[in-house]
């Protein structure tokens, strides 16, 4: 599939079920652009998008996005909604009842260990990461097939950072979800994905596992690209 | 109160002295034969009255067959039927006529040898203002200018009470006069003969329709004949000089002259402000709810397609660069006079802020909050319902706070065109420049808006959701 204004592709990506894909690549490659395809907030210029073997264009929008979870870069939470408002609103509106948004945000917030308390905040009271956490609750709330983050670790500070990420891989490796997770950071993709999928300028340079990336790049981009995020640690050596 | 005011004679006055004073008269003898009477009192000038009368706005209004004669309905023929071919009865004259004429100060019209309106001819450096009415008239100051050959070039248009201070003030040396103004003799002015004979003859009459109940014209017609002109300039004089109100003026002249007593309708001063308060608010309110109604989903509408929204807020805007004063009179033809004309001037006038502050509110959502409500699977309905228009309510409720308060402030010239509310003191307080009247209205005014001010800022609290105002 390809977008124009997004410049994005001609690409082929799949996700096989179960996998946490990385899509890495720096600022620019056509990351966001990739995952608001996947959405079908826009729609792609040439080829398809299918869900489970279905193009999306056949599916009500609304219901298939229903069934992908999103965490937007910063969070993206509704400020004028607490935290619990945010993170319920959507069952709120498929008439849920009561008992079970109770018992489904229980076994959440257990999950994304965030304390009770901050449920009843609102963003602009919360934390860089636990408005972080609470735009993870909110997109698993209605217990998606597919998890999408974008840049879910962007915005936080180091130590911040290092918490989020060992409690995030728990939780995929407990909701065994599949993932595509959206970074530029080849430690994080390294941490995180079975699989990594290189973007530049649009197109997949090169797809595989660290492991592949790292010991055979498929060409001079891919090497520099590993190279210049690696270095700087090994020189501390 | 639309539908009680149908089932009672209305009677309408002109916006100056004597004519408020005459249409007092007629609705306190309507109310001494058992008839509901109201004063609608300073409507505007003689077409606004005329139109209102054939449009059956109004039952009845004193007025002056020069008028009729040249103004209303030129032509050929007896003015008795020239107007019952309208539908309108004409009584017979009061009894005094009050005719136009052009005065001038006595101390300035003897230096300059100034005795007729021909001797104007010779001064053509003379500051001349007249009233707005005279100005534009088929009687009034181009025929005169013709008639006499005057070649006079500072020549203004005032309000008539407004002019005739400027006159015993100095500002300007001659004005139109009405030969039965308390003016002439309080500020000693001489009345310009009229040699040949360019004024006609302005004999006072009433005017009603066909339809008045035969009770009430019978009522009506014991006026004619019954005032003289000595005692319609002494009527005048007590309510520009002594600021006597018109209706006491009109019931002790009915009282005296025919025996007729008991039906002035005097308010207090405590009456009139609510009476006012309540007309002032009935304008606010539903024009500023029926904006609302119809401003949000513009600005929505706006925000949604930016291009056609710049064609819509520039329409909206558009609207706003009208003189408030030019739109009300715009909405006489189609709405008549009253308070449905001023409630959809301001309708007009409250839907900019309105539009503009809703579509400015949603589109100022930041991108990724529309993403997340977009990916996370609302329908669109939903996502203005939960988040846009929560999101929007501080800009929105801004908005309707500005257009309340330029609300408050524009109702106040609903009263030129019979519309009440606090405009009403304030008009009649500058045609008489009384301080107090005049204040009576700005006040209230004044205050209203800030009490608006204020209600909006706890609605703020209501409305606009919590976590927004951290």
């Amino acid at each position: 599939m390809a977008h124009r204004f997004g410049r994005l592709g001609p690409l082929d990506l799949r996700v096989a079920e179960g996998e946490t894909l990385a899509v890495l690549g720096p600022s620019g490659a056509g990351k966001t652009t990739l995952l608001r395809l996947l959405l079908g907030l826009l729609a792609p210029d040439q080829g398809t998008v299918r869900f489970r073997g279905e193009d999306v264009r056949a599916v009500d929008p609304a219901a298939l996005r229903r069934r992908i979870g999103y965490v937007v870069q910063g969070g993206g939470l509704f400020p004028h909604l607490t935290a619990e408002g945010n993170v319920t609103l959507v069952a709120r509106f498929l008439k849920w009842p009561q008992e079970r948004i109770a018992r489904r945000l229980d076994e959440l917030l257990h999950l994304a260990r965030l304390p009770e308390a901050a449920l009843q905040q609102y963003p602009a009271q919360l934390s860089g990461g636990q408005a972080q956490r609470v735009g993870l609750l909110r997109a698993l709330m209605l217990d998606p097939e597919v998890l999408l983050l974008d840049e879910p670790l962007g915005a936080l500070d180091p130590v911040t950072r290092f918490d989020l990420q060992a409690d995030l891989r728990t939780a995929f490796e407990q909701l065994r979800k599949t993932v595509v997770l959206v970074t530029h950071d080849l430690g994080e993709a390294a941490f995180f994905a079975h699989r990594i999928a290189l973007l530049h300028e649009g197109r997949i340079a090169q797809e595989g596992t660290f492991e592949e990336l790292a010991r055979a790049p498929a060409d001079p981009y891919v090497a520099r690209f590993i190279h210049a995020q690696r270095a700087p640690l090994e020189r501390l050596r | 109160m639309i539908l009680a005011l149908l089932a009672v004679v209305q009677i309408g006055s002109k916006a100056f002295t004597e004519s408020v004073i005459v249409a007092e008269m007629a609705a306190q003898l309507a109310r001494s034969a058992g008839i509901e009477a109201v004063h609608r009192r300073e409507l505007g000038g003689s077409r606004i009255l005329w139109d209102a009368l054939l449009r059956g706005e109004i039952d009845a209004y004193p007025e002056y067959t020069g008028t009729i004669a040249q103004e209303l309905l030129p032509g050929q023929g007896d003015l008795r039927d020239r107007v019952a071919g309208k539908g309108v009865v004409m009584s017979r004259s009061l009894g005094f006529s009050d005719s136009y004429a052009i005065g001038m100060q006595r101390a300035a019209a003897e230096r300059l040898g100034i005795r007729t309106l021909e001797d104007l001819a010779r001064h053509p450096r003379l500051r001349l203002g007249f009233s707005n009415e005279f100005m534009d008239r088929k009687d009034g100051w181009p025929a005169l200018r013709a008639a006499y050959r005057l070649p006079q070039r500072d020549v203004r248009g005032l309000e008539h009470d407004l002019a005739l201070r400027a006159l015993a003030g100095g500002a300007i040396d001659a004005t139109d006069l009405y030969t039965t103004d308390a003016e002439i003799a309080a500020y000693d002015l001489v009345v310009l003969e009229d040699v040949r004979r360019f004024f006609p003859d302005y004999e006072a009459v009433l005017l009603w329709r066909k339809d008045l109940p035969a009770g009430a014209a019978a009522a009506l017609r014991r006026l004619e004949g019954r005032v003289s002109a000595r005692e319609m300039i002494e009527m005048n004089a007590r309510v520009k000089f002594r600021h006597d109100p018109e209706a006491v003026v009109a019931a002790d002249f009915l009282a005296g002259a025919l025996g007729v007593r008991g039906a002035a309708q005097i308010e207090g001063r405590a009456r009139r402000i609510a009476a006012r308060t309540v007309e002032h608010l009935e304008l606010v309110a539903i024009s500023l709810a029926a904006a609302l109604i119809v401003a949000v989903p513009l600005g929505i509408a706006a925000s949604r397609k930016p291009r056609a929204g710049q064609v819509l807020l520039g329409a909206v805007g558009l609207v706003q660069t009208i003189p408030s004063l030019a739109l009300l009179v715009f909405m006489i033809p189609l709405l008549g006079i009253g308070a449905r004309p001023a409630i959809a001037a301001l309708f007009l006038y409250s839907l900019l802020p309105i539009v503009r502050n809703t579509a400015a509110g949603l589109s100022g959502i930041p991108p990724e909050i529309r993403d997340s409500a977009e990916a996370l699977g609302l329908p669109r309905l939903a996502r203005l319902r939960l988040i846009e228009l929560p999101l929007a309510s501080p800009a929105i409720l801004a908005g309707v706070q500005t257009a309340a308060v330029i609300d408050v402030g524009t109702a106040t010239l609903g009263a030129l065109i019979g519309a009440g509310g606090y405009g009403q003191p304030i008009l009649t307080g500058i045609r008489l420049a009384d301080l107090g009247l005049i204040l009576e209205g700005a006040v209230p005014a004044a205050l209203l808006a800030l009490v608006a001010q204020a209600l909006f800022e706890l609605l703020g609290r209501a409305v606009v959701p919590r976590g927004l105002r951290l």
